[in-house]
């Protein structure tokens, strides 16, 4: 067998140190660093990554709830404001039914007084219709006139008498 | 022909001295085992080198390979040994792709596999058993030696269980080698055996040809596996100098 030729063991243990120190050299200072910083570099730049992914994340979720905020406070606004219009107007309506109907009452007693005032007036006319017919009437009773307070008078006494 | 000669299996393990050299009385002769060493730490360094050229945040096929490689012997000693043993990993490193190119370099018709040879295996599985014997006295002193006393062991027992323990101990750089240096060997010799079976058989060779068609594949696999096996069984032997048991 080959191998146990003891003469062949010298060179072949020399060149085996030689080009295994020469390969771990070559490992250690330029095989492996490269590889390691490629590697290294990708970690990084993925971790980087993830890391805006979950910034960017927070902040759209930070603008989300920015914005339902803002739409909440504006419908309250809406809101607000719709009561405060429809307060406004409810007070202008009742106002303004105050006002109709305090007019209404005035027109109405304004009518009543002019009713009275036309009434008085006609049942004054009426006194002096009376008075008339009396004046003339005695005078063709009695053929000779009677003055005009002694008709009144008259008249008044019946008024009097029927009411 | 060549069927004509004796055909010997293990005649590719013949070591080839390309340019005999001399120094002091030591031989350090550039042999065929020589050459495939250095094509294999070049290999490896083309292939790890080469994929990074350009680094780019998506990695073609070749920076993946390159990248799957380095995790893959850092996943290896993250899940075996902890975070501990990141200083180990340039070595680890090494030595599972300077076994891994030499049993894939012995792939090649008419390369030269290495692997195939005991004095190299054993050499490798020796500086890691010395290393991690230093390691284990470095981090715990002599209270390493407590890891040959088993936990839980009634004091007789002890008498019989801490030699079984030191000789366990002491066989690891045995079985790591020879496991490595036999799967090696034995693969290329049953290429060989198969393949002069197929020069003798003439038209008949056909069977043996598909054989070794079937078995070229399952020398890949077994020239990752040991590659893998050993630098896995590395991890391991370092765990227990770390954080003894």
């Amino acid at each position: 067998m080959p191998q146990l030729n003891v003469a062949d063991f010298a060179p072949q243990l020399v060149w085996l140190a030689i080009t295994f120190a020469v390969l771990y050299l070559l490992m250690a200072k330029l095989a492996l660093p490269k590889i390691g910083r490629a590697i290294d570099a990708r970690a990084q730049r993925i971790t980087a990554d993830l890391d805006r992914a979950t910034k960017l994340k927070d902040e759209a979720a930070g603008a989300l709830a920015a914005y339902e905020k803002a739409l909440a406070e504006a419908r309250a606004q809406a809101q607000a404001t719709i009561k405060a219009a429809s307060e406004r107007m409810r007070k202008d309506a009742e106002s303004r039914e105050g006002a109709l109907t305090k007019k209404l009452a005035a027109d109405t007693a304004a009518a009543e007084g002019r009713i009275r005032a036309a009434r008085d007036q006609a049942m004054a006319s009426l006194a002096h219709m009376a008075a008339d017919i009396t004046k003339s009437a005695a005078e063709r009773l009695i053929g000779q006139p009677i003055n005009d307070a002694t008709a009144t008078a008259a008249v008044a006494a019946a008024a009097k008498e029927r009411a | 022909m060549a069927a004509e000669k004796a055909i010997d299996p293990l005649h590719q393990f013949e070591i080839v001295r390309l340019i005999p050299m001399k120094l002091g009385g030591l031989d350090v002769s550039f042999s065929n085992a020589s050459l495939w060493m250095v094509i294999a730490i070049a290999a490896a360094t083309v292939f790890l080198v080469g994929g990074m050229r350009r680094q780019s945040l998506v990695p073609g096929r070749w920076q993946s390979m390159a990248e799957v490689s380095y995790e893959f012997i850092a996943g290896m000693i993250q899940d075996n040994v902890g975070s501990k043993g990141r200083a180990f990993f340039p070595f680890i490193f090494t030595l599972f792709m300077f076994i891994l190119f030499g049993n894939m370099m012995g792939m090649v018709p008419y390369s030269f596999t290495f692997t195939s040879h005991i004095i190299v295996t054993f050499a490798i599985a020796f500086v890691v058993f010395i290393g991690v014997t230093v390691v284990g006295f470095v981090m715990h002193g002599a209270h390493f030696l407590s890891f040959f006393v088993p936990k839980g062991v009634p004091k007789i027992m002890l008498l019989l269980m801490v030699p079984i323990e030191v000789l366990s101990y002491l066989t690891r750089p045995v079985s790591l080698s020879i496991r490595l240096f036999a799967n090696m060997m034995a693969g290329h010799t049953m290429f060989k055996v198969f393949a002069s079976f197929t020069i003798m058989l003439g038209i008949f060779g056909v069977a043996p040809l598909a054989i070794n068609v079937a078995l070229t594949g399952f020398e890949f696999l077994v020239a990752f596996l040991q590659a893998y096996v050993f630098t896995v069984l590395t991890c391991i032997y370092l765990n227990d100098a770390i954080h003894l048991h």
